[in-house]
């Protein structure tokens, strides 16, 4: 058992926990009734004492988002839990959907209660279909008990719940794209502003959080805002997921308070590195955000502020980890590869230039690399960077750059035996089917 | 040319749990999908049908999305996962596996109509990589050897491990099939 505190994961192993009876056993649905009978703009400021700030990438406070949603314009506002979770290196958000589907509704309805909306809508990304399956169920569950519907737990409030199944697009995860996939519609962004707070589905104001953000909203309410933020650092407050893969001896998702320093969460949660090799580099907030080098990590901490210090982003919390023997050209290639699959094709910079960063990382990782492939890199990111609709296109850039910048001999090496006569051979590539 | 009357009642009930009754595009093209196998275009017909807009519209939404099958695939479709953690954790082994066992390149489809299979970018299984997704169910932790006790399995079994939209369910499934997450 961790011996951090766990806000999200107490309980997780219990088998029954998935069934309304199992959450209810061990307390849950208590918070959301008490919170019923509170002012909703209380709630507001009480999540926004608390200090949370959005779990899904951006970290965005949350109950400052709350407060940009219009409340007088007549129209009505809609709350949108984002499972879409298709960060690489991200799977913390399945384990609150399969394991505990009633925190997360509970916590819906918290938001939902604040925000005074009567209908909300889970976004599950479409390969989940077992978290899918398991949330649904709970749905079903709480609208047979008057959770959900006209009237929960007997008060006035009425609140209605959809499931809705993604298909197969990491865009959608991005707030407007989602929203636009929610319409019946290609998931494209939207330009901003107008933010979703004042915009958003069918022209109405909605909000968007990540799951696990949602999902810690009966802890604060329980407990109160004060409590949350004397957990964790000054800024980055209370405990965050963490999903941990690679080449680590204990892949899985941790819960730890912000602020754990980075090495003791290698050693300690994730076991140290595989078959006892050293540790390479890490990516710490899934593959948008830069690599940090073994020799960059002494004395960062998992939290917001330290770890941009240290010059990457925590984002997701997909935290993966690289050993020794890990070719960063292939990485780099790896992640080229899943961004000129994944652009949604709208702005001419992300869509054209995903494919060509990707085409020339594969020449050089199969020992065709010219002399300025580098540059060509490094000047396309520099038109992609910022001149797209979404934050996508600053995505794409980053694994690329970081890569180059941090192993730059790897690729002068192969480039450099391509041009000698001595290329690598497609065979030679690890990663590469 | 449509689809059974229990898709014709589920799409009213569905549409009627929305805002606008466009939401339920993309759950109707699951159904489609299910009852057709991939998405012909009497499914984008009756998707356009069911919602108020154009198959156009059906048509952009289908090919926007990679779970939509604009062509047949196998009995049993396996999507494995190509990205970082899946890579360096020996995913290529099993694609090459895959290919080997079948014989066929990815996209295609093997002559009796069982199998077919291709690399997908992560699944947020990550944790328990390499992993493959066979139809709408993650097979975690995998070796090759893992892998072709499964094939083995599937083909002497042939069990329903599909998601219905129509049931709100994962077909019954196989004995082994659980999530190996945390
Ligand atoms: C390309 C892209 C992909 C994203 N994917 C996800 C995702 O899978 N899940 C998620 O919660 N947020 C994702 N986001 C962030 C969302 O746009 C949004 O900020 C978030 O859902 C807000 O919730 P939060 O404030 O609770 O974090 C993504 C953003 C971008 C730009
Ligand atoms: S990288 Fe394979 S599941 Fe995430």
């Amino acid at each position: 058992m961790s011996e951090h505190l766990q806000i999200l994961l107490k309980d997780i192993k219990e088998p029954d926990l998935h069934t309304l009876e199992g959450y209810e056993k061990r307390g849950g649905y208590q918070t959301i009734r008490k919170v019923l009978q509170m002012d909703p703009l209380k709630v507001i400021e009480e999540v926004k004492a608390s200090g949370l700030r959005g779990r899904g990438g951006a970290g965005f406070p949350t109950g400052l988002k709350w407060s940009f949603v219009p409340r007088d314009t007549g129209k009505p506002v809609y709350l949108l839990m984002n499972s879409d979770e298709s960060e690489p290196g991200t799977f913390k958000d399945r384990v609150l959907l399969e394991k505990n589907p009633h925190l997360c509704i509970e916590g819906m309805l918290i938001a939902a209660w604040a925000l005074q909306s009567n209908w909300s809508c889970n976004y599950i990304r479409g390969e989940y279909a077992y978290p899918y399956e398991r949330f649904n169920n709970a749905v079903k569950e709480a609208y047979e008990k008057g959770y959900l519907g006209d009237g929960v737990f007997g008060s006035s409030f009425k609140h209605d719940m959809v499931t809705h199944r993604g298909a197969g697009a990491y865009i959608c995860g991005e707030e407007t794209g989602l929203i636009e996939s929610l319409e019946g519609k290609k998931g494209q962004p939207r330009l901003k502003p107008p933010y979703p707070a004042v915009v958003g589905v069918y022209g109405c104001p909605t909000v968007v959080n990540n799951t696990e953000t949602l999902a810690t909203l009966p802890w604060i309410m329980q407990h109160g805002g004060s409590e949350y933020a004397a957990i964790g650092t000054e800024k980055s407050t209370g405990t965050k997921l963490f999903s941990a893969s690679g080449h680590i001896n204990k892949p899985g998702v941790y819960e730890v308070e912000l602020g754990y320093p980075i090495l003791d969460f290698i050693k300690n949660e994730c076991g140290g590195i595989l078959d006892g090799k050293e540790l390479k580099c890490i990516i710490p907030g899934g593959s948008s955000v830069p690599v940090l080098k073994a020799d960059e990590l002494e004395g960062v901490n998992l939290d917001y502020e330290s770890i941009q210090a240290a010059g990457s982003m925590l984002g997701s919390g997909g935290f993966i980890v690289m050993d020794e023997t890990t070719d960063m050209v292939e990485v780099a290639l790896n992640l080229a590869h899943f961004y000129a699959h994944e652009s949604c094709g709208q702005c001419t910079p992300c869509r054209e230039g995903g494919h060509w960063i990707e085409k020339i990382f594969k020449r050089i990782a199969f020992g065709q690399g010219t002399e300025r492939d580098m540059d060509l890199i490094k000047d396309l990111c520099k038109q992609i960077g910022g001149h797209t609709i979404c934050p996508f296109g600053d995505a794409l850039i980053t694994p690329a750059l970081s890569c180059m910048k941090k192993y730059p001999d790897e690729f002068k090496i192969k480039i450099e035996r391509a041009l000698n006569g001595n290329p690598v051979k497609a065979t030679d590539l690890h990663y590469t089917f | 040319m449509g689809l059974s009357q229990e898709a014709d009642r589920k799409i009213e009930e569905i549409k009627a749990k929305y805002p606008n009754a466009r939401s339920a595009i993309m759950p109707a093209l699951y159904m489609a999908q299910e009852e057709l196998g991939h998405l012909t275009g009497d499914a984008i017909a009756w998707v356009a049908d069911k919602v108020g807009v154009s198959p156009a519209h059906v048509m952009e939404v289908a090919t926007f999305y990679t779970m939509y099958y604009k062509h047949p695939v196998g009995k049993y479709h396996f999507q494995v996962c190509r990205t970082l953690s899946c890579a360096i954790r020996g995913a290529k082994e099993l694609t090459k596996h895959l290919h080997q066992k079948f014989g066929i390149l990815p996209h295609e489809v093997s002559g009796d109509g069982m199998w077919s299979y291709e690399e997908v970018e992560c699944l947020g299984s990550c944790g328990t990589a390499p992993m493959c997704e066979i139809n709408d169910v993650y097979f975690e932790n995998l070796t090759p050897e893992k892998l072709e006790e499964i094939i083995k399995e599937l083909e002497a079994t042939q069990p329903d491990i599909r998601y219905s939209t129509l049931k709100d369910a994962i077909g019954a499934g196989m004995k082994n099939t659980r999530s190996e997450v945390i």
